[in-house]
């Protein structure tokens, strides 16, 4: 397992890179444009733009109905947009979508998988799905991974929150992905279970350079994990940045007071412009 | 205390009332097996009145019919509940952010209801013999168009249902037992369609199991394969699957808009 100080050290170098990127400089795995969508007259997502680095982590973070869940709906593919455009590594997800979807993967605690199929049933179904060879290698290396080979002959239904939050992420990795994407990764465990599910996603990575965008309530998660956010409110993007960046520019301690800031309206940053 | 009790009582009562409120099929659902039950066994009196002597002439009839009406409601409801399955499970989101399509799915749910169906009937069919004389395959090869043509029929009608249950819920899933049971009173399972009222009978004759049910009846009662039967069968099935399939995927494409594939519940 990868050490704190070491991936918090290295947030920093990178979070200094991205914020002085200019837009059209590295290779982008998200980019999104004009992005809106209405429900039953309701706007969710408020015409949105907003890239995604190779290699980065960004979070999207906001209150709830901020828009978040929408949002990674629409990049998964799962929600079409009433405008806009997504391009996901080099594609349109909008008109070719399953020319990317082999290369990315998602995991939520609110999606489940069938809960009467053992753990080894349900890895085995998805390594198939993704089109993966030497599928039964794959589901032990992936299990061995997080640490779940015991619960492989086990069913779904009779694990624990923490044990179904591991199994998921297996099922997120198995294909190896270059693009994860999570919503509230770590939501529903203890903070031992949580703490290593960041550190397994670090090391994940760190090893593999996959992109991770991810929906989170949790700032320490944000402020430990990501290079970049993206803070939501009413579905528009109130403001963006490193976390340092972020706390440094409402002039707070942490992310956790910059988000009581943007929720409550008290303070604006001071060089964001959206 | 006692006012306590009615009240508990009362709330659940009430949690089942809105419940109800909110869904059409649920409530659709309380009247139809009443209504179908009347109109089945209205059909199968009337017939026998008329003809008491019918079935002495063709041993095996009605259990045949019985068999051959169980592959259409297993084919159904094996595509159906299959495809239901993924929503209790609340998997549909897992699956459609994998590579699958929606037509990749429609494959694997017509595969997955061909092999539940051969489950379901292969019992039935063997203890027919020991326990009513009769062996189903003496109908020989028209067996296998008949299975196959209401095989696809049962499709066709599971691709509706299941879109439909993708278009308003679980709370259609009822839908799954209703659909098929609909077509039971006039498609002539049990009785020739002449027995129909004169105006139901077209109806019946734009249904493929009507011309199956009858092309059992010729085979059993005048040994001849109707070929004429045949083809409407093929005809109208080869219809019913395309609509069956147009209507899933678009389907399909509104719970993409409505962002149904991550909320289905009740």
């Amino acid at each position: 397992m990868a050490s704190k100080q070491q991936p918090q050290a290295l947030n920093n170098g990178i979070n200094q890179i991205i914020d002085a990127m200019p837009i059209n400089g590295p290779p982008v795995v998200i980019e999104v444009r004009s992005l809106t969508k209405k429900y039953n007259g309701i706007l969710a997502v408020n015409c949105i733009s907003f890239t995604v680095q190779r290699g980065s982590i960004t979070a999207l973070v906001g209150g709830n109905g901020a828009g978040k869940t929408t949002t990674l709906s629409m990049l998964l593919g799962l929600l079409l947009p009433s405008e806009g455009e997504i391009n996901i590594l080099g594609a349109d997800m909008l008109t070719k979508r399953h020319l990317v979807l082999p290369r990315m993967n998602f995991s939520s605690p609110y999606v489940g998988m069938p809960a009467r199929l053992t753990v080894g049933e349900n890895l085995t179904v998805y390594a198939n799905l993704y089109g993966l060879d030497n599928v039964k290698d794959r589901v032990t290396s992936v299990a061995k991974d997080l640490q779940i080979l015991d619960t492989l002959k086990i069913q779904l239904g009779n694990l624990s929150s923490g044990q179904k939050t591991r199994v998921s992420l297996a099922k997120a990795l198995i294909n190896e992905p270059e693009l994860l994407i999570l919503d509230e990764p770590t939501a529903s465990l203890d903070p031992e279970s949580a703490d290593w599910a960041r550190g397994h996603l670090e090391s994940y990575q760190q090893r593999t350079g996959a992109t991770l965008l991810l929906a989170s309530h949790n700032m320490g998660e944000v402020e430990r994990l990501c290079h970049k956010v993206l803070m939501m409110k009413e579905g528009t993007i109130v403001d963006e940045g490193s976390p340092q960046r972020l706390i440094a520019n409402y002039d707070r301690k942490n992310l956790e007071e910059v988000f009581l800031d943007i929720a409550r309206d008290r303070t604006h940053s001071r060089d964001f412009v959206p | 205390m006692r006012g306590l009790l009615w009240k508990r009582i009362w709330a659940m009562v009430l949690r089942h009332t809105y419940l109800l409120r909110s869904s059409w099929p649920r409530v659709l659902e309380l009247a139809y097996w009443p209504t179908f039950q009347l109109l089945l066994w209205g059909f199968i009196t009337t017939f026998f009145l008329q003809h008491s002597s019918w079935l002495a002439q063709a041993a095996g009839a009605l259990i045949s019919a019985v068999l051959l009406w169980d592959v259409l409601f297993r084919s159904n409801l094996g595509l159906s509940l299959t495809f239901v399955e993924e929503i209790w499970a609340r998997n549909l989101g897992q699956l459609f952010i994998s590579p699958l399509r929606p037509t990749e799915m429609i494959a694997a749910l017509m595969i997955i209801s061909f092999v539940r169906t051969i489950i379901s009937v292969t019992p039935a069919a063997f203890l027919a013999l020991p326990f009513f004389d009769v062996w189903v395959f003496d109908l020989g090869i028209a067996l296998v168009a008949f299975f196959f043509n209401l095989m696809v029929m049962g499709w066709a009608v599971g691709l509706v249902v299941s879109g439909l249950i993708l278009r308003f819920g679980l709370g259609a899933e009822s839908l799954c037992w209703l659909a098929i049971f609909l077509i039971a009173p006039i498609t002539g399972i049990y009785y020739p369609v002449k027995v129909l009222p004169d105006w139901l009978e077209p109806f019946a004759w734009i249904l493929p199991s009507t011309y199956i049910f009858e092309g059992m009846r010729a085979v059993l009662f005048n040994k001849i394969f109707n070929w004429n039967l045949f083809f409407g069968a093929v005809g109208f099935n080869l219809v019913y699957l395309f609509i069956g399939i147009g209507i899933f995927l678009r389907m399909f494409h509104l719970a993409r808009v409505q962002g149904k594939l991550l909320q289905q519940g009740e």
